[in-house]
């Protein structure tokens, strides 16, 4: 008893660690005080307001854009370089690719947009909308290849090899085949480098400009000028966004797996 | 051989016709891995309608020979004909042969019918015709009301069967099967082999079959190819492989056999009878009446399997050449056979196979009895290789 009340206590003050921030910054959303830290009762008024802040939603609607074009790119990008990770096993220079696509995962994020904005200015690129997405998509794309490689490594290769046997070209194969396959975690990749655009702040401040500032880099300017409960509303719609999707993603899991258990069963009675 | 080796399946020797164009060709085919060799200089020929095993422990690259022949891996040296013609370099995808996988690889994400369909679907065939041969062939296996499902809805047995009628959809010249039942429990296993027989001589196709199982290989094939490092030790039909197997590798790896090494000490006809060889292994005399390369001085094996060994407690009359006197020292009861390991003075073991004939016996051979066993003329041979 006494190890399971101190494994109670343990949970409780980790899960405070980590929800009591965000409970308090939901809290003071509905705050009708415009003082942070004085709860003035409660009010919806800064999710109103929120709509009409012109600046806030102009770089909502940038991270929006920057989020579903980066993503996509980089996760045509990840996929492909997944399967030549994955299918050419014997390339010279695999080693040397396969280190490369980690790389900027553990890269600090200032040296990734210190270089960016040096590669930009270099080639003389003007800095806006489309070195950002440019920017993310070079990083997102490595989470991309990761999640894929990972499902390709269970892939079973005689699939592809019955589908070819039967008189379907590779390309056509890939897209008939081994594409519907993975497209779990091709989405599951899009739904993280989506993510990862959306909440990035240091590599979009190295690679943007003029006209493209995205919600990060709009909240942290204007939290230096003091937090406002506007703020405060428009993370907690960022948190009800993700805390949806993750539910979701839960749900469809919980129901692909009792789908497959629902057809064993049907499989071990071996009948209609 | 002057005499016929067991029964034949059914009137069918294409190989023994010289005239006869093989349909499928390996020519001195070699694949290596790296610095693996898994085909050595391998040439084989396959007939039309053939149904043809390759028999081999793993590793002893019968896949590899097959997936070469669906275009899956190209020979790093030699060609392979097919029907006369070097398909070298043909994709797979090109190739007028299908394979079913070990694994089935039924596509998961397709239904049944979708998946007997997909090979005709590729070939744009009218969609009237494609619903009509996915039909019969779903027939021909016995899964039309299944035809809805997708494969993880399905049983074993019929995932097998699904995977053979996708494989059969598109009417192959020949049809690869990698271990077609490895994944089915001996009961369905044996029917599924029957099926599988039954489909070959009605299409009338040529059956390649890629196994480890030497009953399975046994049951189906009109000939077998015993596979051993790349090599093919023997190819005959399955009585030949048994009765007569030309190595101690393909006696010892099909069935179950005695095998003493000894020194041949004569040649004559001593015996009487033409072509008689006399073995001397470690002092059992053994004579065997066989044609044989083998001479004076030799070593050679003399192989007997156990069912042609005769187990009696009484001494035979004549005791002085393929008799020996041994203690019971294990029985294995099979049911329909009963296998005794006898053990000798010297301590050599050699096993006799007894059919259970009768329920009761009066005076049933147990456990330490004194036993001898003797065999004829005929039921042994003499391996030189």
């Amino acid at each position: 008893m006494k190890s399971s009340r101190f494994d109670a206590t343990v949970l409780t003050l980790g899960f405070a660690f980590l929800y009591i921030p965000i409970i308090i910054l939901v809290v003071y959303s509905f705050n009708a005080s415009k003082l942070v830290t004085v709860w003035g009762g409660f009010s919806l008024q800064w999710y109103r307001t929120m709509w009409s802040n012109q600046g806030l939603m102009d770089a909502a609607w940038v991270t929006a854009r920057v989020g579903v074009i980066s993503a996509t790119i980089g996760t045509v990008l990840g996929t492909l370089a997944a399967l030549a990770l994955v299918r050419f096993t014997r390339f010279h220079g695999r080693m040397l690719f396969s280190g490369m696509i980690y790389a900027p995962l553990v890269m600090p994020e200032v040296i990734t947009g210190l270089s960016l904005l040096l590669l930009f200015v270099a080639v003389g690129i003007d800095r806006g909308f489309w070195t950002v997405v440019i920017a993310h998509t070079t990083f997102t794309m490595c989470y991309v290849a990761i999640v894929v490689q990972s499902r390709l490594l269970t892939f079973d290769l005689s699939l592809e090899e019955a589908a070819l046997d039967l008189g379907c070209p590779p390309v056509k194969t890939f897209f008939k085949i081994t594409l519907p396959l993975i497209f779990p975690a091709v989405i599951a990749g899009w739904m993280l480098a989506f993510t990862l655009s959306l909440d990035d702040l240091v590599i979009a401040s190295f690679t943007t400009g003029p006209g493209a500032t995205t919600l990060p880099i709009k909240i942290y300017s204007q939290v230096r000028l003091g937090v406002t409960p506007e703020i405060n509303a428009i993370c907690t719609i960022l948190i009800g966004l993700v805390t949806i999707g993750v539910i979701i993603a839960s749900i469809s899991t919980k129901q692909t797996e009792m789908r497959r258990i629902r057809d064993e069963h049907v499989a071990a009675r071996g009948t209609t | 051989m002057a005499k016929s080796l067991g029964p034949v399946k059914r009137k069918f020797s294409p190989w023994a016709d010289p005239s006869a164009v093989p349909f499928i060709r390996f020519e001195n085919i070699t694949k290596r891995f790296g610095t693996f060799t898994a085909v050595d200089n391998l040439t084989l020929d396959i007939y039309e309608r053939e149904f043809f095993s390759l028999l081999g422990p793993s590793g002893c690259g019968k896949t590899t020979l097959m997936r070469m022949l669906a275009g899956f891996e190209e020979p790093t040296e030699g060609r392979i004909l097919l029907q006369g013609k070097d398909i070298s370099g043909v994709p797979p995808y090109r190739r007028p042969t299908n394979m079913m996988f070990q694994s089935y690889a039924l596509f998961p994400h397709m239904t049944v019918e979708k998946n007997v369909a997909f090979g005709l679907e590729q070939d744009n065939l009218p969609k009237g015709e494609v619903a009509a041969r996915v039909e019969e062939m779903l027939k021909l296996v016995k899964l039309e009301q299944f035809a809805k499902r997708k494969p993880n809805q399905l049983s074993g047995g019929q995932r097998q069967r699904v995977a053979l009628a996708r494989s059969l959809a598109k009417r192959p010249k020949v049809l690869l099967l990698d271990e077609p039942l490895g994944a089915l429990d001996k009961k369905l296993r044996e029917e599924t082999q029957f099926e599988l027989m039954d489909l070959q001589t009605k299409l009338g196709l040529t059956f390649l079959i890629v196994t480890h199982d030497q009953e399975e290989a046994m049951t189906v094939s009109d000939r077998i190819a015993v596979m051993d490092k790349g090599l093919i030790m023997q190819v005959a039909t399955p009585a030949e492989i048994y009765e007569a197997p030309n190595s101690r590798y393909v006696a010892d790896f099909i069935g179950d056999i005695n095998i003493l090494e000894g020194t041949v000490t004569s040649t004559d006809s001593a015996l009487g009878m033409p072509g008689s060889v006399r073995i001397d292994c470690d002092g059992i005399a053994v004579s065997v009446e066989q044609e044989c390369q083998a001479v004076k001085g030799d070593k050679v094996a003399f192989a007997v399997r156990p069912e042609k060994v005769r187990i009696s407690p009484d001494q035979p009359a004549d005791i002085s050449a393929n008799a020996v006197y041994g203690e019971v020292w294990d029985i294995g009861y099979l049911g329909d056979f009963s296998v005794f390991l006898v053990k000798l003075a010297d301590g050599r073991v050699v096993r006799a196979a007894q059919a259970n004939v009768s329920r009761l016996v009066d005076r049933p051979i147990t456990f330490g009895d004194m036993v001898w066993l003797t065999w004829p003329l005929d039921a042994g041979l003499v391996l030189t290789r």
